[in-house]
């Protein structure tokens, strides 16, 4: 298959008080078309980072992404994102949520009516065509998610950007997104990327698991392929012998190759202490 | 009622919302009155006794009856001005009828109509110049850093230390014959949003740079231009904030203008206060008092003027309270 985007020796380096700090090093990997990619690694390991080098809201200090042979130098709808905590912006209705999406990226090519169609298209796509018209504040936690990956879809990204979409679910609403997810890429084949600390998650989901080193300048330990068949059902993959090699497998980097040693109260991660708040008054 | 509905639960929530919402602001409100009559009769000023509820409320009959009194009079100048231009037109069909204007004395409602008149105008000027101005410096953080230290040097002033530089500087340039707005209109209209000016451009910018970054991130992605990100994503955003320095810079303009008012003689509450202070009569006290108690009155039905404002407005209804 075809690399569709080549995320080629990339470097991160981000400017301290305490001088520079390399998030990044050396983080080389190349995605076919359709691929299904999960990057797992600990937490302050650098995986949001890579995903937002990618979605061009950060740039890289070294090295480059190519999407389709050309460069990426700042965010665009071709590379939509699903962000964690779903940002749908709280005073639009789902299908304004996703209607805004549509409008500014098909605005000149789609007429109102088939705008309108493509927008109940997608939310029917994630299953929230009967909450169309309620506000994220209206709904479940699950539920908005759908609508921020029903956004997402809605851009007809050529590489969908996915960071921990359900690590702030319960578990059971997690699992059943994850099957909606699958559903949805047996249907659509798009190229993700995902981001996950969730070893089933990865497994079940992936066609390969990217597991990354830990931070400072971390980068890509091992990359594992996952080769079970597809559509994957949940509950015979648990009794099924190479998935639980693969699981293992995982859970092997993690804890015995990359094994994280953290104080229990230094629990904050880079990415919230790279966080200001600014405030004029 | 029998003991069984007096202990029923939904019964007993009713009447502790009864007791909330009514009975206990209405005791507070009887405290107040019995310890201002008391305190009253025991003040002596040189214009007699310090009024105590009875006098205020005979004062506030007599103002509005002042008032009535004040329009029927109009009403017979403009009938008696009307009767006499007929007369002469009938007399000389070539004459062409003057309609002069009734001056008489503003009477206390005038002067609330001219206050609340003056704090919308200067208030709206104020949104106006303050709003944009708020999130192009939350936008915008070199412009923050700029224009951060004229904002917190002219913030604590007085907008009453500005009136005499106003009052000069509109004398000078607004040179008209025949002038749409008053002189001391303007004055202190423009008062009022030097004092609305500050609480809003900070709340505002305040609101704008405090929007999730992953809202910015999202309007990113979607590649929105600059108007449409404002438009789309900054200002629903922070409606909220501005809505909060909105109310504050209201409350606020409300106090100063009546100060305002007072110290450079415009028509309003002010004036009314201070003409009352200067006649210096046995009601002068009753009347004051009474304006005292319209002015707070006024001043809260602003803020609830507002609160509404942001309820219909602002997707946020957890925050507007």
């Amino acid at each position: 298959m075809s690399v569709i985007l080549d995320i080629s020796k990339i470097d991160m380096v981000f400017p301290t008080p305490k001088g520079p700090f390399t998030a990044l090093k050396e983080v080389d990997l190349q995605i076919s078309k359709g691929e299904f990619v999960s990057l797992i690694g600990h937490s302050g390991c650098g995986k949001s980072t890579v995903l937002n080098v990618v979605a061009g809201l950060y740039q890289a200090s070294k090295g480059g992404v190519i999407l389709n042979g050309r460069e990426v130098s700042e965010p665009g709808p071709e590379r939509a994102v699903v962000f964690q905590n779903h940002s749908l912006l709280p005073w639009l209705t789902a299908y304004q949520n996703v209607e805004l999406a549509v409008k500014q990226v098909f605005g000149r090519s789609k007429s109102k009516a088939e705008i309108k169609d493509w927008v109940e298209h997608n939310l029917k796509l994630v299953h929230m065509d009967h909450a169309m018209n309620k506000r994220p504040d209206e709904i479940s936690g699950g539920m908005k998610q759908r609508v921020g990956i029903a956004r997402a879809l809605a851009m007809q990204p050529e590489v969908l950007l996915m960071d921990e979409p359900f690590g702030a679910l319960d578990a059971l609403t997690r699992a059943h997104m994850q099957d909606s997810l699958m559903e949805i890429q047996a249907e659509l084949n798009n190229t993700v990327i995902m981001i996950t600390h969730d070893v089933d998650e990865a497994v079940l989901l992936s066609d390969r698991i990217v597991m990354m080193t830990n931070g400072p300048a971390a980068t890509i330990g091992e990359i594992l392929d996952i080769n079970l068949e597809r559509p994957r059902e949940r509950l015979a993959l648990a009794e099924d012998p190479e998935y639980n090699h693969l699981r293992s497998e995982v859970l092997k980097f993690l804890y015995e190759k990359q094994r994280k040693v953290e104080p229990i109260s230094a629990t904050k991660s880079t990415k919230e202490s790279t966080k200001k708040t600014t405030e004029v008054a | 009622m029998n003991a069984l509905q007096l202990n029923n639960p939904q019964f007993k929530s009713i009447l502790q919302q009864a007791t909330n919402l009514i009975a206990l602001p209405l005791v507070g409100i009887a405290m107040f009155l019995l310890i201002w009559s008391m305190a009253a009769d025991r003040i002596d000023t040189s214009l007699g006794k310090f009024p105590g509820p009875s006098q205020v409320a005979t004062q506030a009959v007599a103002l509005y009856d002042e008032h009535v009194a004040e329009r029927e009079k109009a009403a017979a100048f403009y009938e008696r001005q009307e009767k006499r231009n007929a007369a002469r037109i009938a007399k000389d069909p070539t004459y062409e009828p003057k309609i002069r204007k009734y001056t008489g004395k503003e009477t206390f409602f005038d002067q609330i109509v001219t206050s609340l008149i003056t704090v919308m105008s200067g208030f709206i000027l104020a949104a106006a110049v303050a709003i944009p101005l708020g999130i192009a410096i939350g936008l915008n953080k070199k412009l923050n850093i700029a224009v951060n230290p004229i904002v917190q040097l002219f913030k604590p002033v007085s907008p009453l230390a500005w009136l005499p530089l106003v009052t000069m500087v509109v004398s000078a340039l607004y040179v008209s014959p025949d002038p749409v707005v008053p002189k001391s209109f303007l004055n202190s209209m423009i008062t009022v949003t030097l004092c609305c000016l500050w609480p809003m451009v900070i709340n505002t910018s305040v609101g704008v740079a405090s929007i999730d970054k992953d809202l910015v991130n999202v309007s990113r992605v979607l590649r929105l231009p600059a108007l449409k990100h404002v438009q789309k994503i900054v200002l629903p955003a922070s409606i909220p904030a501005i809505f909060t320095g909105m109310r504050l810079s209201l409350g606020v303009a409300w106090m100063v203008l009546i100060a305002a008012e007072m110290l450079a003689q415009n028509p309003g509450l002010g004036k009314f206060v201070w003409d009352e202070f200067q006649n210096g009569s046995s009601d002068s006290l009753s009347r004051i008092m009474t304006a005292v108690i319209v002015i707070g009155f006024i001043g809260f039905l602003l803020d609830r003027v507002m609160l509404q404002v942001q309820r219909v407005v602002s997707w946020d209804k957890a925050g507007a309270h």
